[in-house]
């Protein structure tokens, strides 16, 4: 057991807590961004004005009828910006742009006494358009070589000689749609400039340094003149890493021009029709099994849309193809990446960042092939599972493989998959109008940032003299309880009760130089860095006891008077890792989190409707810092990649009209995310025993994304019950997302006897291979903290 | 006016005096510093705005939940409105809150306080004791959780809100929301309110709204606001004069007879569902398919009816039950049948100085009836298509058959060819078939973000063959789609 994860026996580590701040949720008390507007005096509120075209030049924009709209105050445009004019770390995302590159792009913004009237001043203003030719779907930018960004590939072994020497060949494609975050907290930045001119931003992201890292930008001002406060966000998902950091500038840029605080806070329509989303990816695949049914190569070209600026296009893609292999041992692999350049929104990070894509492609080849294999899929799976000794594509050795073998086990057992398998052969042989499917899927997902930079934290710990202790730390708060599991960690760490821990909100003026809460690794590296800084503190009043038995006030007190340092500023970096993005080779990951999920479904035979019966999970936690909290992650993760791949259905306009371009699904009444009715019936989580991480806080693992993949086997059962219309052993294509008409559509091609467009045998199609000279993923492209030095 | 206007909320008096007519309840609330209500998506999808209005149950009152988000602030003139806050403290939390904490119930917590005032109204419920209930999925249970159904979560996948829920015992009878049923819940204020932005009447009586809509053009009416509020928040409506006519007694009958059955244009279609328990099976099946229990608390039969939306979902039912509407205005009262109602897409036969009163449900009501929706979301979704039908076999003999049709043209619509197809045919699969290709041609179906032309087509033609298979007594299977059926 290691330092880092050995944990104090008696200390609230581990206990099964609520939220800490589950009282104030719950009355209302709890305060978002947008909830200190009214605590704010003479806010100014913004408005944007949105182009209409998916890709025109901006010819002329007359902002004077604005000012003509009682209440208008201010119309910021580009020439307002004394600093950089964009809103991103690459130079690719112009704040005020000069050429509009997505339906509802800001051109610019309008400030107002009330929102109403920022609305009427911004539907005032005037901005002559040059339509330009747009890219919108991704098969059509393929076709058209419309990419951006890296092709970064991850190769091992010789595919060529694999897919030769395979008793089996498979070919075909997969496409997968995007998804909305939809955080019921939409988008908002409020900013004040103090007499000093220090700009105080309070703004709901998920990533406070590179908001102030933007707005020194924008402003031209240098970082130590920004302080970026996040109180609590309604909900990240992702969503909140790189996107908020514009309207954080616009909210900036208007407060140092009026002398008044603004407001920036984006409705639901104007969040989705502006903010990035999930990229949407297309795959195509050659893959080759020997007789016994094991993977001996696969061949993928992977393109994601990334819409029109990279963000984190490149990293997301990066994941993507570190996780193709998901749990599957795959001797010779070549998996290329690029990155679709269209006229939608900036596609960005989502709870997963391209491992659930990756995942996806797969799972569907496994879903797809196992019949034509004459294999059960799930019995496919399991004999594909890595064992010890063997290592990724990327040349990482994957640790405990055998942990995910148990939890597939321990699920067939607790799930009683054989006995309901039989249930469900049963019933459907007995209904002719409904099926059932039941399908088991495994998830194996990297921890850390691939790029290795990134996995640093810091942490700021004051002990003051009544022996109350306050924590600060670089993380943020969106719901996933990090917050709830640092205040375990310091009680545990300086050995005191929980209630003598407070937790100050996340601001940039006490811990700098932060990385993202993202990666789902907020817990391993700030609790790395609270529990250094506790343990500095504590070493100093283990001098200041000397041997005797001291309470925790007592010894305090004699510190400050024997003038013992009460605080410390701790650090934290993940040792281990290293990642060369440029060969795509390395060992990027701390460990693994594995789960695995096994799910029953019913698909009403008239309409493609579907429900969910069952669903048995085992997830590793490792040793669990906050059962309750990983619980909800678990489950929530779960729900929200269910709502994924069956339901949520992002349609944007393909068509040649006026509206081409503009995202048709942008409210909630054309957006469903899982509602009540789709929570599964039965829903059975159980964490994986004997899970100690020996690398991470107290035996702890990481949490946060790992159990949306678990939804994949929502995908599989789907695909399981469809196929139960047709013909046995036909192969079954299942788009993604699986909405009601999308299986309809499919239970109607089994009932037809038609099978899937899985090509059997050589040569198949042939994966698109990046032309010569294509540009590697820039080994500096994921850093994009500092990348304006 | 002597009286100024103003909203009590937990308990104190909030006056409305300064603040625009087109301002929301949510807007106000949040302007008096009550920032628990939240704005998560201003159309009533997601509850996050969700507070509890007092209304009368009866001698007594009974705790609503409503969406503050859709409504105009000064509707609530003289009501008495309950947030989060008003539930209970971080220091002494209410049953509710306290099992929703406890339970893992809030992750992010924005949602929550829309979540809390829902269970709240549920807990409240003067019947839910005894009644027990099911939500069709989970097991019989005290708690309906029916009523979290216009809550959405993004973060917890529902299952510790649903145990929070179940886990609710009885009020204490000497709480004070719990006390305060006991009373009477405050009568509809008469309410003028002028701002800059327009203008607010809540009339007293039939007579008065009547005659503002013949002197004022332009006056737009409103009952629960859902639609409208919709309108004002996403595509910047507004109108100079606001005359709302929910709480008229006089659009609130509810009558039943041997020879009909009147439902009032103002009743809620929750206020329906209690009031008809269970007599008209149709609509039964209706109510739990429509939109949520946050919107049914709020929306009422007239207004789905009135707005003319192709996609309501009461339109159909009631055309397949062969409705009549009662529409009145200063210059009496006509009946016209709903099947000539509407005219065009959201245009129908309604004056500009008419008031829907009632819609009449004559009787004896067909013995075999289907409500099929098609959404993509089982639930809380605005329907692709939604085909209500009506049979009466008699002898194994189609004795009557209507049908109406939602989803697939610019109006909603009787099927009038396929039941002329079905009438006076033998009860067979042979005739079911026929008679769904005829359905499935029915209407102008398109292609839109909700489904495509030809899944609603298919949806027309396998609801007859639904209710053929589960209702009729027959087994009949879906032809598979040709090469032109759906795109993969």
């Amino acid at each position: 057991m290691s330092r880092l994860s050995e944990r104090p026996e008696d200390g609230p580590a581990g206990r099964a807590l609520p939220h800490e701040s589950a009282a104030l949720h719950v009355t209302g008390a709890a305060l978002y961004t947008d909830d200190l507007i009214g605590r704010t005096p003479h806010v100014l509120h913004a408005h944007p004005v949105q182009s209409p075209h998916a890709h025109a030049r901006v010819t002329d924009l007359r902002i004077a009828p604005a000012y003509d709209v009682p209440g208008v105050v201010r119309v910021l445009t580009a020439a307002d910006v004394p600093g950089v004019n964009d809103a991103g770390v690459k130079g690719d995302e112009a704040l005020f742009p000069t050429e509009v590159m997505y339906a509802g792009h800001a051109v610019c913004w309008v400030l107002g006494e009330s929102l109403e009237s920022a609305r009427l001043g911004a539907a005032a203003v005037e901005v002559d358009y040059e339509p330009l030719p747009a890219v919108v779907g991704l098969r059509e930018a393929i076709a058209a070589g419309s990419l951006q960004g890296g092709q970064p590939t991850v190769e091992r072994g010789d595919v060529g000689a694999g897919l030769e020497r395979s008793a089996h060949v498979f070919s075909g494609e997969t496409e997968m749609a995007g998804q909305e975050h939809f955080y019921l907290e939409t988008q908002c930045s409020l900013v004040h400039v103090d007499e000093a001119g220090q700009v105080f931003v309070q703004s709901s992201t998920q990533h406070p340094t590179e908001t102030q890292v933007i707005v020194a930008q924008v402003l031209g001002v240098p970082r130590h003149a920004v302080t970026v406060q996040c109180l609590r966000m309604g909900g990240g998902f992702g969503g909140k890493e790189m996107q908020p950091h514009g309207y954080a500038a616009v909210a900036a840029l208007g407060a140092t021009l009026t002398g008044r605080p603004v407001r920036v806070r984006l409705t639901r329509a104007q969040d989705m029709t502006m903010t990035g989303k999930r990229h949407g990816f297309h795959a195509q695949w050659r893959v080759g099994f020997d007789a016994d049914g094991r993977l001996q190569a696969l061949d993928a070209t992977l393109t994601s849309d990334g819409g029109w600026s990279l963000d984190l296009s490149e990293p997301v893609l990066a994941r993507a193809l570190c996780h193709v292999d998901n749990a599957y041992w795959i001797p010779h692999v070549r998996v290329h990446g690029r990155i679709a350049h269209t006229h939608k929104t900036s596609q960005t990070a989502f709870r997963g960042f391209g491992g659930p894509q990756g995942m996806l492609v797969i799972e569907d080849v496994l879903g797809r092939c196992a019949p034509l294999l004459g294999f059960d899929p799930a019995e496919l799976r399991r004999r594909n599972f890595y064992t010890e000794g063997q290592s990724t594509p990327y040349g990482q050795p994957v640790r405990h493989p055998g942990r995910l073998r148990a939890a597939w086990d321990q699920v067939g057992v607790t799930a009683e998959v054989d006995r309901r398998r039989a249930e469900v052969a049963e019933f459907n042989a007995t209904h002719t109008h409904t099926k059932r499917g039941l399908a088991m899927t495994p998830v194996k997902f990297g921890i850390s940032f691939n790029f290795t930079a990134f996995n640093q934290a810091g942490a700021l710990v004051h002990v003051y003299a009544d022996g109350s202790v306050l924590v600060s730390h670089g993380g943020t708060e969106m719901g996933q309880g990090l917050h709830t599991k640092m205040l375990q960690v310091a009680a545990s760490a300086l050995g005191v009760p929980l209630e003598r821990v407070r937790l100050a909100p996340t601001r940039t003026d006490k811990v700098p130089n932060t990385s993202a809460t993202a990666a789902s690794s907020g817990a391993d590296l700030n609790g790395g860095a609270v529990k250094d800084a506790c343990e500095q503190i504590l070493t100093r009043l283990e001098e200041v006891r000397a041997g005797r038995h001291l309470t925790w006030e007592d010894t305090v007190r004699e510190a400050y008077l024997s003038r013992v340092q009460l605080w410390a500023a701790g650090f934290y970096r993940t040792e281990g890792i290293e990642w060369d993005s440029t060969a795509m080779r390395g060992h990027p990951f701390k460990y693994f989190a594995y789960g695995v999920a096994a799910c029953e479904v019913e698909v009403d035979g008239f309409t493609g409707a579907h429900r969910t019966r069952r669903v048995d999970i085992v997830h590793d936690v490792g040793d669990s810092l906050s059962p309750l909290v990983d619980l909800g992650q678990i489950e929530g993760g779960f729900v929200q990649g269910a709502g994924w791949l069956t339901l949520e259905d992002l349609r944007w306009d393909e068509s040649n009209g006026s509206s081409r371009g503009r995202l048709l699904s942008a409210s909630a009444s054309t957006y469903k995310l899982p509602a009540w009715s789709e929570m599964p019936e039965e829903l059975h989580v159980a964490t994986l025993e004997r899970a100690h991480e020996d690398g991470a806080i107290y035996g702890s693992k990481a949490v946060g994304e790992p159990p949306l993949m678990l939804a994949l086997s929502v995908r599989e059962a789907l695909r399981d019950a469809v196929a139960a219309f047709g013909p046995e052993r036909a192969s079954v294509d299942l788009p993604s997302p699986a909405t009601p008409e999308a299986v309809y559509w499919a239970v109607d091609r089994a009932r037809r006897g038609e099978g899937g467009h899985v090509v059997v045998g050589a040569p198949g199609i042939q994966p698109e291979q990046p032309a010569p000279g294509h540009p590697p993923l820039r080994p500096r492209s994921e850093q994009h903290v500092g990348a304006d030095a | 006016m002597t009286r100024s206007t103003a909203v009590t909320v937990n308990g104190a008096l909030r006056p409305l005096a300064g603040f625009p007519v087109h301002t929301s309840l949510l807007d106000f609330l949040r302007g008096q510093g009550l920032t628990g209500a939240k704005e998560g998506c201003a159309e009533g999808e997601c509850g996050a705005c969700a507070v509890l209005v007092a209304r009368p149950d009866g001698a007594r009152s009974g705790w609503v939940a409503l969406n503050a988000c859709l409504v105009p602030a000064a509707a609530y003139d003289g009501q008495e409105v309950v947030t989060a806050e008003g539930i209970g403290g971080p220091e002494r939390l209410h049953p509710v809150q306290r099992e929703m904490a406890e339970r893992g119930g809030s992750q992010c917590g924005y949602c929550t306080p829309g979540f809390v005032c829902s269970m709240a109204a549920e807990y409240y419920r003067p019947r839910r004791a005894t009644a027990g209930s099911t939500d069709g999925v989970h097991s019989s249970t005290p708690f309906d959780v029916e009523a979290l159904s216009g809550n959405l979560c993004r973060c917890t996948g529902y299952r510790p809100i649903r145990d929070a829920a179940l886990a609710l015992g009885a009020p204490d009878p000497a709480d004070p929301l719990s006390s305060r049923l006991a009373a009477p819940a405050p009568a509809p204020a008469a309410t003028l309110v002028s701002a800059p932005d327009g203008l607010f009447t809540r009339p007293t009586d039939l007579d008065e709204a009547l005659t503002i809509l013949a002197d004022d053009p332009g006056a737009t009416v409103v009952a629960g606001s859902t639609d409208w509020g919709v309108e004002v928040n996403l595509r910047g409506r507004r109108a100079s004069s606001l005359v709302v006519v929910d709480r008229l007694d006089e659009l609130r009958e509810f009558e039943l007879t041997d020879e009909a059955v009147t439902l009032g244009a103002a009743l809620t279609l929750s206020e329906l569902e209690r009031l008809l328990a269970g007599r008209v099976p149709l609509l039964d099946e209706v109510w739990p398919q429509f939109a949520s229990r946050l919107i049914r608390n709020g929306a009422t039969l007239g207004g789905n009816l009135g707005t003319a939306s192709p996609i309501g979902d009461t339109p159909p039912a009631l055309l397949a039950l062969e409705a009549t509407l009662l529409l009145v205005s200063g210059r009496g009262e006509r009946e016209v049948p709903l099947a000539d109602f509407f005219t065009g897409y959201r245009r129908t036969l309604r004056e500009r100085d008419e008031l829907i009163r009632a819609a009449r449900i004559p009787l004896p009501l067909s013995s075999v009836v289907c409500f099929h929706k098609v959404a993509k979301r089982r639930a809380d979704d605005i329907s692709s298509v939604a085909v209500a039908l009506a049979l009466d076999v008699g002898d194994g003999v189609v004795r009557r058959a209507r049908i109406g049709l939602g989803g697939v043209a610019a109006t909603p619509l009787r099927a009038l060819a396929t039941e002329g197809t079905l009438e006076g045919r033998p009860w067979t699969a042979e005739t079911v078939l026929t008679a769904a290709e005829v359905l499935a041609a029915e209407g102008t179906p398109i292609d839109d973000v909700r489904a495509s032309a030809a899944y609603r087509a298919a949806m027309l033609r396998n609801a007859l063959l639904r209710l053929a298979v589960e209702r009729g007594g027959l087994e009949v299977r879906p032809p598979t789609a040709g090469r032109s059926g759906g795109a993969t």
